[in-house]
């Protein structure tokens, strides 16, 4: 049984090809042309997010197209939507990795990149939202510890640690290999952060005990990240956010769009850099079925969430209720339902389907459905308050829609020049993976040459799966 | 200490506006025009809101302004304490401190904290019309009615200098000084013999959503049969 699990695991992800690192190393250290174009093409809307960034500076929170009621629009939803896609790292990674799910191998640091890239964006764009930007530390040296918005300060910060500590420490052998192959300033500047290693069984029992605690680590941190990001809403007592499933609805969502975020970086670096034979349509249906599933959990919570609203017929829950489902935002709530459950749904519940292409679809989908739930969980609360003040229908402005393009835009260029400083797939993680299989195979064609027994991994996976534990041997 | 609270008599209030226009020149409140009001950007401490009252077929124009909560759901949320309960029991927003977030704003259900999204404007009519006992606000804070704590802040200097106690009379925010239709009583509503307290304690007096919880120190008197 366990030998049928491993086989249908790693034969159709690996086909009895060798690990090259020479393959994935090469785009490390070449510049292609359209590399070049792309890099101009985002740094120029950067430089335009820069205008505009400068221009809110200048002028103040008067060029958003923010006003009273509703004091929090496109910054806030981006928040929350960067937020959420972080949580590709942790998921695909910390868990899959304490299952010893084999198929991550290929993925995680695609994964554990984008959460550390777009944590950044999350944070910045609390600070693009700021009257006072310039006074952002106040929170360090005036700290409030009963507002949610610190209790968000802390655990963002302790997740960005956290999750860079787990980027940084499955990069150590692959930064090493590469120290070994190149000279000039990049040797130095891998020496340095290779930390010495040369992978001595000591080193490799160290880093993969750290790896393994990290692992463990980060998955309460990215929960309770989530979970207070949600908190900011409801713990107001403003109607349809002040409700007691947001944090794992939070989450949910979170998950949710971590994946697709990371599928369709997946789909991205597979095509440029030519990886196919890493990343195969295993990979994409493993995680395809993944996204079917967070999808159906979005549609539970996301019901659970109304269903309750509309039955108690509360008349300040109720016309945030019927401003989101029926009036004015009713186009946003019913393309989020569109893109975060009838379109994944249709896509991913079919085998068929379920193919690189329709991932992407399904993903793309999702990324857009979720950024659309954020906006209508930030916004319509926003616009119907309960004493009768003159309100408006909120439309972003320019400055809005730039700074917007403008964190994708870097978040882009940032993924593409971490392309070019590190591995995307951890090699070394692909390697042992080999030596394992090799080793497996070895052991169950009778050939001798017992690679097994309790190692690095421990008693517990060393029982189940002597070959993984003894991979390094 | 005194507890400094409000009462808005809605049946003598005649919707004639002077409060908010005393509340604007007091607390040198920047102008609207129209445009930017319609857009959200209207800045005020005081207005006079549309609302529909049990028993009546119209709706009743209520001045509303910082209900100045015993329990404000604003200052919880603050991350920089810019926003607090003082000890005069009165809403307090650090314009100094203040970082701009806008959660207060958001978490607040009576709506009544403004944003400066625009350095503040005055036309040329304006100068040398402020008040100098008002800090004006940058753009990029909160703000909002603070029962002219200025106000107090002086009352209790002069009262000092002249050797004595306070009294509730020596303090009146200027809308209430203002109303000419007397609709605003103010003092300590935990003296008993105040007017204030005699108004609050009318079988017409309600606090505006007391069902949240945020007991309300501004006490509205519904109007008669």
């Amino acid at each position: 049984m366990a030998v049928r699990a491993l086989e249908a695991d790693l034969e159709p992800a690996h086909p009895g090809v060798l690990v090259d690192p020479d393959a994935i190393v090469r785009p490390v250290l070449s510049v292609g042309p359209s590399f070049k174009r792309w890099a101009i093409a985002m740094a120029a809307v950067v430089a335009w997010a820069l205008f505009a960034w400068i221009w809110q500076l200048w002028r103040g929170l008067g060029v958003t197209g923010l006003g009273r009621p509703v004091y929090w629009g496109l910054y806030i939803t981006n928040f929350v939507f960067f937020i959420g896609v972080s949580h590709a790292g942790t998921l695909i990674s910390a868990i899959l990795r304490i299952v010893h799910a084999e198929w991550r191998r290929s993925i995680t640091r695609m994964a554990e990149v984008i959460t550390v890239l777009v944590l950044f964006f999350g944070v910045g764009n609390i600070l693009l939202d700021l009257g006072r930007p310039d006074r952002a530390l106040n929170v360090i040296t005036h700290p409030h510890f009963r507002s949610p918005l610190l209790w968000d300060v802390m655990s963002i910060s302790v997740y960005l640690m956290a999750s860079s500590i787990y980027l940084y420490l499955p990069l150590i052998p692959d930064i090493a290999l590469l120290r070994d192959r190149v000279s000039g300033w990049r040797h130095g500047f891998y020496r340095r952060l290779a930390l010495g290693w040369a992978g001595t069984p000591r080193q490799i029992h160290l880093l993969e005990r750290a790896i393994g605690a990290m692992a463990i680590i980060v998955i309460p941190i990215a929960v309770s990240v989530h979970t207070v990001v949600s908190w900011v809403f409801a713990m107001t007592i403003q109607p349809m956010w002040h409700s007691t499933i947001f944090g794992p609805y939070f989450v949910v969502g979170a998950i949710f769009s971590g994946i697709a975020a990371i599928i369709t970086a997946m789909v991205i670096v597979r095509k440029v850099y030519g990886l196919e034979r890493y990343l195969q349509p295993v990979h994409f249906n493993n995680l395809g079925i993944l996204l079917l599933v967070m999808s159906c959990l979005w549609l539970y919570f996301t019901f659970a969430e109304h269903i309750t609203v509309w039955y108690g017929q509360e008349p300040t829950e109720l016309s945030v209720f019927d401003a989101r489902l029926f009036g004015r935002f009713a186009p946003f709530f019913w393309a989020m339902f569109l893109f975060c459950f009838v379109v994944p749904f249709a896509i991913l519940a079919n085998p068929r389907t379920r193919t690189i292409k329709g991932t992407l679809i399904a993903s793309i989908s999702v990324n857009l459905g979720m950024w659309l739930e954020r906006f209508t969980i930030v916004v319509p609360s926003l616009s119907n308050p309960r004493v009768p003040i003159h309100t408006f229908l909120y439309a972003p402005s320019w400055v809005e829609w730039s700074l917007m393009a403008g964190c994708f835009a870097a978040f882009t260029l940032l993924y593409m020049g971490f392309t070019k400083l590190f591995p995307i797939i951890s090699i070394w993680e692909l390697q042992a993976a080999e030596a394992e299989a090799a080793g497996w195979m070895a052991l169950v064609a009778g050939e001798g040459d017992e690679p097994a027994g309790p190692g690095a991994n421990g008693e517990a996976s060393a029982a189940t799966e002597p070959a993984l534990a003894g991979g390094w041997r | 200490m005194a507890r400094w609270g409000l009462v808005v008599d809605l049946d003598r209030c005649t919707g004639c506006q002077a409060c908010v226009i005393a509340c604007k020149h007091e607390n040198n409140v920047p102008f609207s025009t129209p445009a930017s009001s319609a857009a959200g950007r209207l800045m005020t401490w005081i207005q006079l809101v549309a609302v529909e009252m049990p028993g009546r077929d119209h709706r009743v124009p209520l001045p509303l302004m910082c209900q100045q909560c015993d329990r404000p759901p604003c200052t919880d949320v603050c991350p920089t304490s810019a926003t607090y309960l003082s000890t005069d029991g009165i809403v307090a927003q650090v314009y100094a401190r203040c970082i701009g977030c806008r959660y207060c704003t958001n978490a607040c259900p009576y709506v009544v904290k403004v944003f400066n999204w625009t350095p503040p404007e005055w036309p040329a009519s304006m100068q040398g019309m402020m008040n100098p006992d008002v800090s004006v606000r940058p753009k990029g804070v909160v703000e909002k009615c603070t029962f002219c704590h200025h106000r107090l802040m002086i009352a209790r200097e002069r009262a000092k200098a002249e050797g004595r106690e306070l009294a509730s009379e020596d303090y009146v925010p200027a809308c209430v000084q203002t109303c000419p239709a007397e609709a605003l009583t103010f003092g300590d509503l935990d003296d008993q013999h105040s007017a204030v307290a005699a108004a609050a304690a009318s079988p017409r007096a309600f606090q505006w959503m007391e069902e949240l919880g945020t007991k309300p120190k501004v006490i509205y008197l519904r109007e008669g049969e």
